[in-house]
């Protein structure tokens, strides 16, 4: 008995410091991100005056964090708006579709590996929630949960512009979930397994996906095989980190809720704290995708360049304490990609919808289709005698091809086609 | 009119596949994020900011020195060099403001004064600053040069009725003014 | 699987199946599909089948019940919530019940009462010796874990591929039907 409730106490301890200290900070973090890096861009200083109001209390200076607090102010602000609830809106759905939203993308954080092992007087305790052997899928299935709360919204608010945003919504994720599905099928068969720590496990002894230069934490080239999946890889990463963006509703395909046409798109109705939890589902969606394509492409908490196994080794005692270094590793390529994410928002204008949907289908279906033969090709060639390989690739010349013509056709007589 | 058609220009393979501009974009923000952060943004020197984009950090920086001689504030009355109140009460400005914040009472210049065949001065010269659009249209109509757009520009209150300007505040703001109107003076 | 784990998730199933039926608007009885989808979810992966209660989630509530709701919302419902329940519908769904019903019990009876094995290491690693030894699913096996993922591509890919590749062909001639009815010539 006292062996379950260490587990359970284990358990519930690494989800109360996962999710609730490590990736829920990230979302008002990331926002303040957002806001600064913006406003850089644009030659301006953004919010940096929030901080401990001395001057309240008689002193000379404030102390401003470089408006680190403003965040915490922005929360405020929110839970003390009025929360209104419009006569028309459906009560029910209405007040469900923001949990909805929050929900999925929290909960896929438990799969995700944020270090190596921890292991404090003999006892080992892997950096990750829960370590399922089906890790990509199990994000994939519970993130596709998220479309309904904004789905419900749209259609609760029982008003034009949300409900549009939703439609949009709909339609988009369900597009765009098949090639980010798609996409990552030539990492999974590279890897040989579902299971995110692995996978890491795997970069950090090998090499990152797209950055394979060492072996067993030596520096080196990689053999033939590895270096010519690095184009497979290439295009996974390109396919599934705008899949990605098209998935979270960020900019260029913020279509659903894009300012200029819907308003507020499927939160037009919403106020308060409820407007802030689609908010906040928006931006831990963004956290989420942004901590898988690290995983799978980037190495996720492998430090790199063969360092990775003298980092685990670093311990005082009996606290072997590199799975703490990995995880501040993990965090801070997080960060650089949450920032990526974030100047793409503010360089690439918005896509038209019908662009948005032919992207969608027209090109990364092919494409990542076409990548997952590739992808086979080049992991099945060691095996392989060399004349299937070069039918096999004359063969995949072919298709490509063929998918090049149709879509060049299909784009030239569009305006005969109806609707 | 004969009709030019024209040609739509034609994208090539480079421009359709819309990568090379995305890199460019990514460039170009980046480099207005860089510029920024060492205080180099275009315009950065002529509009005094404060290291960080183009931004003037208000309370701590101001823009008092970098003000233009024809920056128009709040309106404010003058006397002239002998102390004297320049406003004849003819209310012109009052008739020709076009947001309406300007009210005068006028009351008459005892014969005892010294002043007195000047007639008339406002009793009471309220301009509401909350209804005032800037727009100088006093200052160009007044005949006794007595109003003038002041470089005032921080006119704040914590009610409404901090937000009108009295006789008092407004000569406090206005000061004196010397020359061009000379008729009231002893010397004519 | 703990029992309870099991009513908890099969009365969520039943609640959300019942609910399909019991309520008037369209897109509440949509939402009570996929409580009883995700519920079954929970009982595949309560099975050790984590990878079909992933799909299931993945394909059917995140995909296949989003476009039932995509559409009933862009119906009118005012009518439908108003509507009386005939008897006709009701008495023809109690029959197919009872017939379904009366299937299940026959099938049930007949089919002897196999316990499934345990999924216990040892057998797991008893089980490693039916694969070639330096596969991945016998060294999974080896480890004392349930390699379901490969163990369902193995299975696909090896005796049932001709179905497989059939079933293929079928959906991709669908999907070009479906191209071919929706994008007619203008004229």
């Amino acid at each position: 008995m006292p062996e379950i409730i260490f587990q359970i106490a284990i358990i519930v301890t690494k989800i109360v410091i996962l999710t609730f200290m490590v990736v829920l900070p990230l979302v008002p973090l990331s926002v303040y991100f957002e806001r600064r890096f913006s406003a850089i861009i644009q030659d301006r200083v953004g919010p940096n005056r929030v901080g401990i109001p001395l001057t309240l209390l008689g002193f000379k200076k404030d102390f401003h964090f470089f408006g680190l607090i403003q965040p915490i102010a922005d929360g405020l602000k929110l839970f003390l708006k009025e929360d209104f609830t419009p006569n028309h809106v459906r009560k029910a759905f209405y007040w469900m579709a923001p949990a909805l939203t929050v929900v999925p993308a929290l909960i896929t954080v438990c799969v995700v590996p944020f270090g190596s092992p921890i292991s404090i007087f003999g006892h080992s305790e892997k950096l990750v929630i829960a370590d399922l052997d089906i890790g990509p899928l199990f994000i994939f299935s519970v993130a596709s949960l998220s479309v309904y709360g904004i789905t419900l919204a749209g259609w609760s608010s029982n008003s034009k512009f949300p409900f549009i945003g939703g439609v949009r919504s709909t339609a988009q994720m369900i597009s765009y979930e098949i090639a980010l599905g798609l996409s990552i099928i030539p990492v999974l068969m590279y890897y040989g397994d579902l299971n995110l720590s692995t996978i890491v496990q795997q970069q950090a002894d090998h090499g990152w996906l797209l950055l394979p230069l060492w072996k067993n934490g030596h520096l080196g080239l990689p053999d033939l095989n590895t270096a010519l999946f690095w184009f497979p890889a290439a295009i996974a990463f390109l396919i599934f980190t705008i899949s990605i963006f098209a998935e979270t509703n960020r900019m260029p395909f913020d279509l659903p809720e894009c300012e200029t046409e819907l308003v507020g798109g499927y939160h037009t109705e919403y106020s308060s704290m409820k407007f802030a939890m689609f908010f906040m589902g928006e931006y831990a969606a963004m956290v989420i995708g942004s901590a898988l394509i690290i995983t799978l492409f980037l190495g996720g908490w492998s430090i790199g360049f063969g360092l990775d196994a003298w980092v685990s080794d670093l311990h005082i005692g009996d606290i072997y304490f590199g799975g703490l270094i990995h995880m501040g590793c993990f965090l801070t390529k997080l960060l650089a990609f949450i920032l990526f994410f974030i100047l793409v928002r503010w360089t690439v204008p918005r896509f038209r919808y019908d662009q948005l949907m032919k992207l969608g289908w027209v090109v990364f279906f092919e494409a990542a289709l076409i990548n997952v033969f590739l992808a086979a090709l080049i992991v099945a060639a060691p095996q392989l005698k060399s004349v299937i390989i070069t039918s096999g690739a004359v063969l995949l010349l072919i298709v490509t091809a063929a998918v090049i013509w149709v879509a060049k056709v299909s784009e030239d007589t569009t305006k005969v086609l109806r609707a | 009119m004969a009709i030019v058609k024209l040609q739509r220009p034609k994208l090539n393979f480079g421009e359709k596949i819309y990568f090379g501009a995305l890199i460019k974009g990514f460039f170009l923000t980046m480099s207005h994020a860089i510029k920024t952060l060492r205080g180099k943004s275009v315009g950065a020197e002529s509009l005094a900011s404060s290291g960080l984009g183009i931004t003037m950090q208000f309370p701590e920086q101001r823009w008092d020195e970098h003000m233009p001689e024809y920056y128009r504030g709040a309106p404010a009355l003058v006397t002239d060099e002998q102390g004297r109140e320049r406003c004849v009460s003819c209310q012109l400005c009052e008739f020709i403001c076009p947001p309406k914040a300007i009210k005068i009472t006028p009351s008459e210049i005892p014969s005892d004064d010294p002043w007195a065949k000047v007639e008339k001065r406002p009793l009471e010269f309220d301009i509401d600053m909350i209804r005032c659009i800037y727009c100088g249209m006093c200052e160009e109509v007044c005949p006794e040069q007595a109003i003038y757009l002041r470089k005032d520009y921080l006119i704040t209150g914590l009610k409404r009725a901090d937000m009108v300007h009295d006789k008092k505040k407004l000569y406090e703001i206005g000061g004196t003014r010397v020359g061009l109107v000379n008729k009231w003076n002893e010397l004519k | 699987m703990p029992s309870y784990l099991f009513w908890i998730l099969s009365a969520l199933m039943l609640m959300g199946g019942g609910a399909v039926i019991a309520f008037r608007n369209p897109v509440s009885s949509a939402l009570s599909v996929v409580a009883c989808f995700v519920g079954l979810a929970g009982l595949f992966i309560g099975l050790s089948a984590f990878f079909v209660g992933v799909i299931q989630i993945l394909v059917y509530t995140g995909a296949v019940m989003v476009l039932f709701v995509f559409i009933i919302m862009l119906l009118d419902l005012k009518d439908e919530e108003k509507a009386a329940k005939p008897l006709l519908p009701i008495a023809a769904g109690v029959v197919l019940f009872v017939v379904f019903t009366v299937q299940l019990i026959g099938v049930l009876s007949r089919s002897p009462n196999k316990i499934a094995p345990d999924l216990s290491a040892k057998t797991l690693v008893l089980a490693a010796n039916s694969f070639p030894p330096t596969s991945k699913i016998a060294t999974t096996l080896s480890q004392g874990k349930l390699p379901d993922v490969h163990l369902i591509g193995h299975t696909l890919f090896t005796q049932n591929n001709l179905q497989l590749q059939i079933l293929g062909v079928l959906l991709l001639v669908a999907t070009i039907g479906v191209v071919v009815l929706s994008k007619r010539q203008a004229d």
